[in-house]
Formats: C-alpha cells, sequence, structure tokens
C-alpha cells in the first residue's frame, strides 16, 4: 500500500490517509477482503502518530469502507451497511457543496462541472493512464 | 453517540502524566518563563513549539528538577522533581539539547556506565537498539558524527524504558536520515509499549508529524496547548479579496493574522470552516482558496498577529 504523507500540507494527516486509502479502493488498488496493515506497523513506516492512523481507519470504518475486526486487523468490507450508506451520502454530500461553491467562485457553470466529472470519471475507468490532469503537472 | 463515548473515553484516559500550574522562573529580573500552566496526558506524543529561546528547554528543566520555579508548581509523576528527584528522574529518558556525553568515553563504555545507575536497564534492548542505530561499540563518542552521538543520547535515554521520554530538540542540527531514526524511535516507542513522549523542536513539520498533543511557547509564554486534531478543526487559512474597499484590512471576530498581497489578503483565523465562511463573505469579502492551516501558518500567525496587535491597539 503506497501511501505519502506531507506534514507541511496543513490538512490533517488523518485526512490525507483517508482521502489516499479511499483513492486505493476507488481505482481497485485495494479490493474487498485486502487486510490493511496494523495501526503501530503503518504508523512506523510512514513515521505518524499510531491515533492518527487509528483515527483514519476508525472513520473508514464508519463509513463503511473498512470492517475492524477485534483482534485480527482491518479489512476492506463489501457494500457496507444501510447505515453506513447514508454516513457515506452525508460525506459525498459536504463534498459536492465545497465542489460547487468552488466552481461558482471560479465561474465555472453547472454544465461545465458535470462535463468535467464525466471525463475525470472516464479517466478513473482506464487503468493504467494517468490520472493527473494536464494543468496540474 | 460515537462522539461522545470517544470524548468520554478521552477523559479517562487524561490522568496527566504531569501538570504545569502557573509556572514562573525569572533569571536576573528577566521572565523566562511567564505563567506558564498546561498538563500532558499520559501514552501521548507531546510536542512543544518555539523559536530557539523561547524558553523550550528551562520548561523541561523545570520538569527535570534541575531549576526550581519562581513561583507556581510542577508535578511529575504526581511528585514534586526538585523534592524527590530520585523518584522521578529514574522514571524519565531525557535526551538533552547539547548531547552532553563523556566523549572520552565508546559507545560501550557509556552504555555499562549508564546501565548502573538503572536497575530497569534491558541489556537485549540496548544491544538491539545499538545494532538498530549501527553504532560500533569500540568507537570513542568524540569521534562519532553529529547523527551518532544523537542516536546514542537516545539509546541511553531509552534502554531502560522509562515511563517518559523526554528529548529535547532531538533532531537539530541533524541530517534527514538522522532524524528520521530518530522521529522512528518516538513514534516506536508510543506505538509499541504505550509510553508517554515530549519533544521539544523549531521543526513544525517533524511536530506536526508525530504529535497527538502541542504546545506553543513564544517568548516565555504558553501561545496554546491542546490536541492537534481540536487545534486544526478550529483553524482556517483563507485568501479573501473586497469588491470594493481594498485597503480594509480583514477584521471579522476571529481573525488572527493578516498580510495583505496586491489586492488580496491571506488571513489565518480561528473557527471552524463554515464559520469563518460565513463571518468573510458576511462582511463582504470573497474568499478565493481556504485550507486548513499548518502548524507552521498557525504560529507565525499567532506570534506576527500578537505583534500587531501590541503595536496598533
Amino acid at each position: 500500500m503506497r501511501l505519502n504523507i506531507n506534514a507541511a500540507d496543513g490538512m490533517p494527516i488523518y485526512r490525507q490517509l483517508i482521502e489516499q486509502i479511499t483513492l486505493l479502493l476507488a481505482t481497485g488498488q485495494l479490493k474487498q477482503g485486502d487486510e490493511l496493515p496494523p495501526v503501530r506497523v503503518l504508523a512506523q513506516e510512514l513515521i505518524i502518530n499510531p491515533n492518527t492512523v487509528a483515527r483514519a481507519y476508525r472513520e473508514l470504518e464508519q463509513a463503511g469502507l473498512l470492517e475492524l475486526r477485534q483482534g485480527a486487523g482491518s479489512y476492506v468490507s463489501g457494500a457496507g451497511s444501510p447505515l453506513a450508506k447514508k454516513e457515506r451520502r452525508k460525506r459525498l454530500l459536504a463534498r459536492v457543496d465545497v465542489l460547487l461553491a468552488e466552481a461558482s467562485q471560479l465561474a465555472f457553470t453547472l454544465e461545465e462541472v458535470l462535463e468535467l466529472i464525466q471525463t475525470r470519471h472516464a479517466a478513473f475507468q482506464q487503468p493504467g493512464r494517468k490520472r493527473n490532469d494536464e494543468s496540474s503537472e | 453517540m460515537n462522539q461522545a463515548n470517544e470524548q468520554q473515553t478521552a477523559t479517562a484516559q487524561a490522568a496527566p502524566i504531569l501538570t504545569v500550574e502557573g509556572l514562573s522562573r525569572k533569571f536576573r529580573r528577566k521572565y523566562a518563563l511567564e505563567d506558564v500552566t498546561l498538563s500532558v496526558p499520559r501514552g501521548v506524543v507531546f510536542g512543544l513549539v518555539g523559536e530557539n529561546g523561547a524558553g523550550k528547554t528551562t520548561l523541561l528543566r523545570h520538569l527535570l528538577g534541575v531549576l526550581r520555579p519562581t513561583t507556581g508548581q510542577v508535578r511529575v509523576f504526581d511528585r514534586d522533581p526538585i523534592t524527590d528527584p530520585v523518584a522521578v528522574l529514574s522514571r524519565i529518558g531525557f535526551l538533552s539539547e547539547e548531547r552532553d556525553l563523556p566523549g572520552w568515553m565508546t559507545v560501550q563504555e557509556l552504555m555499562r556506565y549508564t546501565q548502573a545507575f538503572y536497575p530497569d536497564w534491558d541489556e537485549d534492548y540496548a544491544e538491539a537498539l545499538r545494532d538498530h542505530f549501527a553504532l560500533d561499540p569500540h568507537t570513542k563518542i568524540k569521534h562519532l558524527s553529529r547523527g551518532e552521538q544523537a542516536k546514542t543520547g537516545l539509546l541511553v535515554a531509552l534502554a531502560y524504558r522509562p515511563e517518559l521520554l523526554m528529548l529535547d530538540e532531538p533532531s537539530a542540527g541533524l541530517d534527514p536520515v538522522a532524524r528520521r531514526d530518530i522521529l522512528e524511535a518516538i513514534v516506536r516507542t508510543v506505538a509499541e509499549e504505550g509510553r508517554t513522549v515530549i519533544f521539544s523542536s523549531h521543526l513544525l513539520d517533524e511536530i506536526e508529524r508525530v504529535s497527538d498533543q502541542v504546545a506553543m511557547i513564544h517568548e516565555g509564554k504558553l501561545l496554546f496547548q491542546g490536541a492537534l486534531d481540536t487545534i486544526k478543526a478550529n483553524h482556517q487559512a483563507l485568501d479573501v479579496t473586497h469588491p470594493t474597499v481594498t485597503e480594509q484590512r480583514p477584521d471579522w471576530s476571529g481573525v488572527l493574522y493578516a498580510r495583505q498581497e496586491g489586492a488580496a489578503w491571506s488571513v489565518i483565523c480561528s473557527g471552524t470552516a463554515q464559520d469563518v465562511a460565513e463571518a468573510a463573505r458576511s462582511r463582504g469579502w470573497s474568499i478565493t482558496e481556504q485550507h486548513i492551516p499548518s502548524l507552521e501558518e498557525l504560529f507565525i500567525a499567532r506570534v506576527r498577529g500578537g505583534k500587531d496587535r501590541g503595536i496598533m491597539p
């Protein structure tokens, strides 16, 4: 599992972990049933506080993405319970709001935003293809 | 409901390993520490942040009982380090900023010498650390590199598995590889055995990386102390512009620091993301960028913002 932490970024490290693990799940680099490294191991590998890793795992569990089996590690879960789905929806909603606010700030129309989403979605569907937008390079 | 549970658990665990109350310390007529109050919970990594000369080392020396408070109280393991030094010091591992190790000893000699003072010295663990840090037992300490000296100091501070590990600027002047080894040792100490670590540093990214709790000291005063997550959740950095009055300073409540850059202002303020955005917009500012500030941005904002307010009340 390749993760990269930037402590000077400002974004809390547990959020960086959540985003990167979520991306690994979205792109299929982590699959259902895969085991994640134990909290201590990942903390030592990334040189970050173990509580930070534990918090990221806990929130991923609450979002229905991970399953923490008592004393037996953390696994990528299946579809998740309806409750988890609701939680996931809530989380996504917050991100959509941010996206829309930013789009309006940068003077993009809703159509342009939707088009961008579709373009990016297509890029995600093609494994191996570079996922970075050319403008970010 | 989950959050409430977590908070309860956090409070239950928060029986502090040490407390400092109203600590002031004068050297001649100047205050090196002024009315510092803080507490360190068990099992955390506690990062002490501040510029050189801010009072970090002076504070640590009070925790060790080396300095006596001018006023105020220090309790470590619920004991007074001044009147009960043996009980306190035998449970603390300390790495000083000066690395005041005897240069004429070899690594092995220093290990044997230190072992004599600590009944809990773990010989196998000491040997494992020496091996991990790649320290040659027969080299004299004065012939070691700066990084190797730091690792030697860390080895003798760790080998008796102290409940509290205290490191004063552990990575000052070290190359990135040696820094990594030191930080790794800090993480291992809390991760594997749930012990407590206090470390001071002027490198804010390393504090941010490994700390649960942070305290910021500036000119002998405590600027703030708390859980890093809470601090970060309650501060925002934003770039804002005003369509009409460009010379107007952002001055909604919570603004700690504002710096003008052309027509835009960079602002660091306290408050949650939503509250801050609402406050700014209600005053007619538009937000072009908003993020959670790094500890470094926060520190600069607190220090500079404080100065600005001092000059222009």
